[in-house]
């Protein structure tokens, strides 16, 4: 077997291809990540950020809600550390019909999912920032959950189950001799190298941009874009998550997460084409804050750190070319019974929630393919940093006395904040003051999670996630990056786009205080560090 | 396009840019590796803290509640309220024994005045305070502060008629250290506004401003002291009267960390509540005068206590200390003393407070002064500790430098 030869390529890596590589992986198989850019990037990393209980769709769609319980309750267990178990209310407002509240419950429980109606004012109590003017409540098991270190973790554990992964590696073309697809051929961004892989099977997952990806396969499928925008503010201003009991609809979803809090979405049906540049418009920020406001009234004169927009994967049932009928379940499909191409799967549709029960569909298929008969364990087998009890418990196993800055990096790490220990006390100093994330981490992240540039650091360790936005540790983690990779000329450009990249984020919502700071981030970079 | 005209937070905490300006100027964080510094105990903190309360850090105890991170805050930040309202909300450990004696500065005073001359000589031996830092943790190389046998309150009480004869009144808020420690302060600051025609008169009934309680994980006594007090000051000021302090720890407790830390309500006593200078000060440039002694001489070094920094009001002492003919007078670089109340008294404090504090002391030696002069007696303490040389409040050396009554 050569180095450029595996059992399985998984194109694409969000949550869908990182999670099917680790079940690959998990079932002995010997399997190659490859992503354009880096994990994480697209719809994965641009939602809210909820591990849906399922309410939300349990009267239109039971049969997604309880898909989403049933993996709600999976990874609750095996990715306790990128989950925060807040819970969710539904709330009802005087201008919402009640009578829908009725409807609502009994959906959930047909679907599977505990839905408690309680008093609004208990609901104040446990939610003090919820719209006082309630009218009803229901409590359900919503949790947040952190896409990147989610996806990271998957992506780690195929590592360490041999799995190999190529970032920055954009698929030029699929290999096919007559209707069987034998591999891929690749174009390496960084270094500009050609390769080809080859694999008897090659599931794409690339999301919305699947549909290319199926092009170049020579085969069709219909993605249905659609943008949904969020806005975040730099504070928790709720605890619990907090949602509209009514029909689906804009900006009814506020959801707590790590330091901050999310407000979404809106939804618009884009072209393809925009798929890769998408911008908040200022109708879509008005949406967001006056809708915002109904849930949680402090949003209107909380402080907002970021607009950012992401691309919903929708697929056209594939009886319906049309795309009348748009589906959030899950697509899995055998291009080889569909369209006699032997050796492509492509696995889209579906949410953040069901990406393990995704990959696991997947993962049938391609062993179902190869013949090779070894069941799913990632419904049992915790991801790495997953293994063990609450931040608190793993921090003192470590040390003795934990600092804010070690408690915060094990809620983070989990379990695998064990590494980070070390004699050098350099590894301890702060890089990323906002989210206290410690040089040790971020060294760990350059050594063992794949990240190359201060955007894919981000990604894995919330650096320059924080109020500041990048304007005290993107220099500080540019450093250790040069310092990695032996390159400082490439860092300055690093750092340039990744400021600009910030700045994207915060110049929807320019004014008040981030506008402020952005502007003291220019002095700092432009004037002081003449970058 | 909606937009936000005005964003709110608690003490402003996402005002902050994250400039580090307190970082820089935080006295502490030039000492002691273990605290995390204003920024990050404060702003970056309170996200956290937010997101789980389990993210407080036990090391904010070693915030000294300085506020020079607040006046130095280009952004309005309340950085040292943001901290000692985390320690308030969040600290789950109780208080030491040591806590408890140490806030307890009335009632210290109390048990403490009828025995007076043995408590001061029990705390002059080394024995003593041998015992009490292995006992307590109150460290050995401290001095602590003499008690008077009789208190300030009884000696104004006997003048009350006298008092009353002045045309112009004033109420006293005199704090515990007046009371039980110093009551010549009092004296003196009587001796003044008397001179300029001003009768003073005590509040109904004042208690500890709390501050001691505050910082040693005893809010809740301290609210209750605040609720008496601003009752009480409710009333002089009902009447007319403009509350004078002589303090300036008490008297930014009760005009900034009521509201803000302690949820009490003081909008109706704020603004008559001054520091003595401040209202001598304004009084002689509006064109009062004070019968100066021409025979008086004094080099006078004045150090402003970070409170009066907190307050904006050193300032006022520095004018009124250069209005006395025969004052040569030099202001100190303002740098913390590192005593800040109760903090310098803890064995686990005392090093760094000795630290933060030499700065200050190598320019009181420099300038080589007849006394220094300021407005905290905390500070005094220290300085006089650290350095030999006599510290004064600004009252008292006014006093000295007017005639008495004809005496002179």
């Amino acid at each position: 077997m050569k180095a450029n030869e595996f059992d399985v390529i998984i194109i694409g890596g969000g949550i869908t291809g990182a999670g099917t590589q680790r079940d690959c992986a998990m079932r002995g198989l010997r399997t190659l990540l490859v992503d354009r850019s880096d994990i994480a990037t697209g719809a994965t990393g641009r939602n809210h950020g909820l591990l849906h209980s399922g309410a939300r769709y349990a009267v239109n769609d039971p049969e997604s809600a309880a898909e989403c319980i049933r993996e709600n309750m999976i990874l609750r267990r095996v990715a306790a550390h990128c989950i925060d178990e807040n819970d969710g209310l539904f709330v009802t407002l005087p201008e919402d019909d009640l009578d829908y509240q009725k409807t609502f419950v009994q959906a959930c429980r047909n679907a599977g999912i505990r839905a408690d109606i309680i008093d609004p004012d208990l609901a104040r109590r446990l939610e003090p920032s919820v719209n006082p003017d309630i009218i009803g409540a229901v409590r359900v098991p919503d949790c947040s959950v952190d896409p990147f270190r989610l996806c990271a973790a998957n992506m780690l554990d195929a590592k360490l189950h041999g799995g190999q992964v190529r970032l920055q590696t954009e698929v030029t073309g699929i290999i096919r001799e007559g209707d069987t697809v034998k591999g891929i051929r690749t174009h390496n961004r960084n270094t500009g190298e050609d390769v080809e892989f080859y694999a008897p099977i090659v599931v794409n997952a690339g999301g919305v941009w699947g549909q290319e990806l199926a092009q170049i396969a020579g085969v069709k499928v219909g993605m249905f874009p659609a943008k949904g925008s969020l806005l975040i503010f730099a504070h928790r201003v709720n605890n619990m998550v907090i949602n509209r009991c009514r029909k689906p609809s804009n900006a009814d979803i506020l959801v707590p997460g790590d330091t901050v809090c999310i407000v979404g979405t809106t939804s618009s049906r884009i072209p393809l084409e925009e798929c890769r540049n998408v911008a908040v418009t200022p109708d879509e920020v008005t949406l967001l804050i006056t809708e915002g406001m109904k849930l949680a009234p402090r949003l209107a004169s909380t402080r907002i750190l970021r607009a950012y927009a992401g691309v919903r994967p929708l697929v056209s049932a594939d009886d319906d070319p049309s795309g009348r009928n748009i589906s959030r379940g899950i697509v899995c499909l055998d291009h080889e019974v569909r369209d006699g191409v032997k050796g492509l799967i492509t696995i889209t549709g579906g949410k953040l929630t069901s990406y393990r029960l995704m990959a696991e569909m997947a993962t049938d298929l391609v062993c179902k393919k190869l013949g090779v008969d070894k069941a799913c364990e990632t419904a049992t087998t915790p991801l790495p940093g997953s293994e063990e009890g609450s931040y608190e418990e793993v921090a003192k196993k470590i040390w003795e006395n934990p600092t804010t800055a070690q408690k915060v990096a094990a809620s983070r790490m989990g379990t695998r904040v064990s590494r980070m220990r070390s004699t050098d006390h350099r590894d301890e100093a702060l890089i990323c003051e906002c989210e206290q994330v410690s040089m040790g981490e971020i060294n760990l992240a350059i050594e063992r999670l794949e990240a190359s540039t201060l955007t894919d650091l981000r990604r894995r360790t919330r650096v320059g996630m924080g109020t500041c936005q990048g304007e005290f540790c993107a220099c500080r983690a540019a450093g250790l990056l040069a310092k990695a990779h032996g390159c400082i000329e490439k860092e300055r450009e690093d750092i340039d786009s990744f400021l600009q990249e910030r700045w994207k984020g915060n110049f929807p919502i320019g004014w008040g205080e981030t506008l402020r700071e952005a502007e003291y981030t220019q002095w700092v970079y432009k004037h002081v560090l003449g970058i | 396009m909606q937009y936000q005209e005005y964003t709110q937070s608690e003490y402003n905490f996402e005002e902050c840019t994250k400039c580090t300006i307190c970082t820089a100027y935080c006295p502490v964080m030039q000492v002691n590796p273990l605290y995390p510094g204003p920024k990050q105990a404060g702003p970056d903190g309170e996200r956290l803290r937010l997101r789980d309360p389990g993210f407080f850090d036990a090391a904010l105890k070693y915030c000294l509640n300085c506020k020079r991170c607040e006046v130095y805050c280009p952004s309005e930040v309340k950085v040292a309220d943001l901290i000692q309202s985390a320690r308030i909300r969040y600290e789950r450990t109780p208080p030491k024994v040591r806590d408890y004696l140490l806030a307890s500065t009335d009632v210290m005073g109390k048990l403490a005045r009828p025995v007076a001359p043995i408590v001061n000589f029990a705390t002059r031996q080394q024995l003593t305070r041998t015992a009490m830092d292995v006992t307590l943790r109150i460290d050995r190389h401290r001095t602590f502060p003499e008690y008077s046998a009789r208190g300030f309150e009884g000696w104004l009480k006997r003048r009350k008629k006298e008092q009353a004869a002045f045309p112009e009144q004033v109420a006293y808020y005199h704090g515990c250290y007046v009371n039980y420690n110093y009551p010549q302060l009092g004296k003196d600051l009587v001796k003044v506004l008397n001179a300029m025609g001003v009768g003073v008169q005590l509040l109904e009934k004042e208690q500890c401003c709390g501050i001691a309680l505050i910082v040693n994980g005893q809010s809740a006594q301290a609210r209750k002291k605040a609720l008496h007090n601003v009752e009480s000051l409710g009333k002089a000021v009902e009447s007319g009267l403009k509350v004078v302090t002589t303090s300036s720890t008490c008297t930014l407790t009760i005009r900034d960390e009521y509201p803000s830390l302690l949820e009490v309500d003081n909008a109706a006593v704020r603004d008559s509540v001054l520091m003595a200078t401040r209202f001598i000060c304004e009084k002689l440039e509006q064109g009062a005068t004070l019968p100066f002694r021409n025979d008086f001489h004094k080099r006078i070094a004045y150090h402003t206590p970070c409170h009066m920094a907190r307050l904006g009001w050193g300032i006022f002492s520095q004018r009124l200390l250069q209005m006395i003919p025969g004052v040569e007078f030099t202001p100190l670089e303002q740098t913390c003393c590192g005593m800040a109340g109760t903090y310098g008294f803890k064995k686990e404090n005392y090093a760094n407070s000795q630290a933060i504090g030499a700065p200050l002391f190598d320019q009181i030696r420099a300038v080589n002064p007849d006394v220094v002069a300021c407005d905290c007696e905390t500070c005094k303490w220290q300085i006089e500790m650290s350095t030999g040389y006599k510290v004064e409040n600004p009252i008292s050396i006014l006093a000295e430098a007017i005639s008495d009554n004809g005496k002179d």
